[in-house]
């Protein structure tokens, strides 16, 4: 057999949109098309989404153990004997395909946002220097591991179509650790690093209560992620896991509003790939206008509210 | 405890980077290198980890020989006992991991290994989790809080969505550091003065047992990300800019 494995990442049984992202890739790049489920998920539904044949390994890997996840993976692949694997670029899968890459003594490229064949080699386009450079890392050995940040394909809708599913026999043998507690955030609706569209606000928010007032009301009219400058994170305005930039989330939304922030590179590191940038500003030098595809300067104060209206009523 | 900690010498945070003309690599001229920011916070949390356990702490760099510049500096200026630099250039990250790991176990002895979460040039997220496979030991990646008693350690990570838990697991394992995870501390001068005669070992693949073998994958085609349209201003009082906004994000962009 040969092919491309996809591992697709579920959240208590609904299969999270990277999954169908990374199962429509990889029906372009050509070849067959597999996926991998660890734990209890509609797998089968997947062939809706381009995989001829889906291999899952039971057991509990909600509770976050990268040694049993990286075992299971390990018999998927196997089983399925793929020349590549995707996986989306999350917390849990950075952990996990690094080990099995050294497993199989092979190569990864790491959050990626293009993937191609090239002499029948995996080719992956991917940001390195915070963003202000492109790389492509060509891999020559088999299997080929990469990790794909989100938001960076298509999603194919389902056509419905169901596939065969392969349930795969694994067992640990990974160092194990144990999750003790889960500490969930207090104001947090939709996931900042999958949202498909971000507002975010930066030191010009002045203080947590106004950040709160001006850009989570924001953010719960539009429906969109809450994420913050590394400035507002630090001063406490938005918690450390909101930051966006190269010590916070990479994220790729088709919507980005930057509010009341300058735009350093840090910054820019994290967001730059966004579809849409808007730039909200009261200082017209900010390079965050540089970036930006609509840009109002302003005082953030009036315009974020009346934004905020304006959206209410359209 | 005995403590490691991997080190990469990066091209500084704030260095302007650009691609050099074959578009393969980067222009290294004018531009100055140090310690790979979260690699600083590895260093600092195994210092943290010394003072309240006691131990000794050993570095290990894959990189070239001038390297002992940052890492008497960065590294053994702030406390890090010993230095060992492996002059060596792999080809991948697979090939820098099996290095280290082979450093590691030729001094062996280690409870916990430090590293950052990953590297500020390559941002790859790979070498901390690929040593830990190699070494048969326990991970823990993007970590914010850590504490040990016994052989067992605590830690608290990051994941998606915000959400953080804590992990217990049985040393030796690598723990891979996070922003947020501690403060880093600077050198004092009497301290770098100090690092000067600390021991700091330059040694080939060959004095540690290790094979980073042929590389798995290449880097190349280099280049700055594909330039963005151009923006437009968008002018008037808040709420007609506000009200144009809105129609240009649904009507012309189409993403509301």
């Amino acid at each position: 057999m040969s092919g491309i494995l996809v591992v697709a990442e579920h959240s208590g049984g609904t299969f999270k949109a990277t999954a169908s992202e990374l199962l429509g890739k990889a029906s372009q790049l050509g070849g067959t098309v597999y996926a991998a489920v660890l734990g209890d998920a509609p797998a089968a539904s997947l062939g809706g989404f381009g995989a001829s044949k889906v291999f899952q390994a039971a057991g509990d890997f909600g509770t976050h153990d990268s040694g049993a996840a990286a075992d299971a993976l390990a018999a998927i692949i196997r089983a399925a004997d793929p020349d590549i694997v995707i996986a989306p670029a999350s917390y849990e899968m950075r952990d996990v395909l690094p080990r099995l890459t050294a497993r199989f003594d092979s190569a990864m490229a790491s959050e990626c946002n293009g993937l191609r064949i090239d002499g029948g080699k995996l080719v992956a386009r991917r940001p390195i220097y915070a963003g202000s450079i492109e790389s492509d890392v060509t891999i020559s050995a088999r299997p080929a591991f990469a990790t794909v940040r989100p938001n960076s394909f298509d999603k194919p809708a389902s056509t419905g179509a169901s596939a065969p599913v392969e349930s795969v026999a694994w067992s640990a043998t990974t160092p194990t650790t144990k999750v003790v507690e889960t500490l969930k955030p207090e104001t947090r609706g939709i996931d900042l690093a999958t949202a498909s569209k971000v507002v975010a606000g930066g030191r010009s928010l002045k203080s947590k209560e106004s950040f709160d007032s001006v850009i989570r009301t924001l953010g719960e009219v539009m429906g969109a992620g809450v994420g913050a400058s590394r400035a507002a994170t630090d001063a406490g305005y938005a918690d450390h896991s909101e930051q966006v930039g190269q010590t916070g989330q990479t994220v790729a939304p088709n919507l980005y509003l930057a509010i009341g922030i300058s735009g350093a590179i840090q910054h820019l590191a994290g967001m730059r790939t966004s579809k849409v940038i808007v730039a909200i500003n009261k200082d017209p030098e900010a390079p965050i206008f540089q970036h930006a595809s609509y840009g109002i300067v302003g005082d953030l104060f009036e315009v974020v509210p009346a934004l905020t209206e304006a959206l209410k009523n359209a | 405890m005995k403590i490691g900690v991997c080190a990469k010498i990066t091209p500084d945070a704030d260095a302007r980077i650009k691609v050099a003309a074959d578009g393969q690599s980067i222009v290294l001229d004018g531009v100055k290198f140090g310690i790979s920011d979260y690699d600083e916070y590895a260093i600092e949390e195994a210092i943290r980890t010394k003072e309240k356990h006691g131990g000794e702490i050993v570095s290990f760099t894959v990189g070239d020989a001038s390297a002992d510049k940052q890492l008497r500096s960065g590294a053994l200026a702030l406390g890090v006992d010993r230095s060992v630099l492996v002059t060596e250039n792999p080809g991948d990250p697979l090939g820098i991991a099996k290095l280290l790991a082979a450093a590691i176990q030729k001094e062996g002895g280690f409870d916990v290994v430090f590293t950052g979460k990953s590297t500020i040039d390559q941002q790859n997220f790979q070498i901390g989790t690929m040593v830990a496979e190699l070494l048969g030991w326990a991970h823990v990646t993007q970590v914010t809080a850590l504490e040990f008693e016994g052989n067992q350690f605590k830690a608290t990570r990051n994941m998606d969505a915000g959400i953080r838990q804590v992990v217990a697991g049985t040393l030796p394992a690598v723990i891979s550091c996070e922003d947020g995870l501690n403060t880093v501390r600077y050198a004092k001068l009497p301290d770098i003065m100090k690092a000067k005669k600390k021991p700091l070992d330059s040694v080939g693949a060959g004095a540690i047992g290790g094979d980073a073998g042929a590389a798995r994958s290449s880097v190349g085609n280099l280049a700055p990300p594909p330039a963005r349209p151009a923006g437009r201003m968008i002018e008037g009082d808040a709420a007609t800019a506000a009200k144009e906004l809105v129609r240009l994000l649904r009507d012309e962009a189409k993403v509301l």
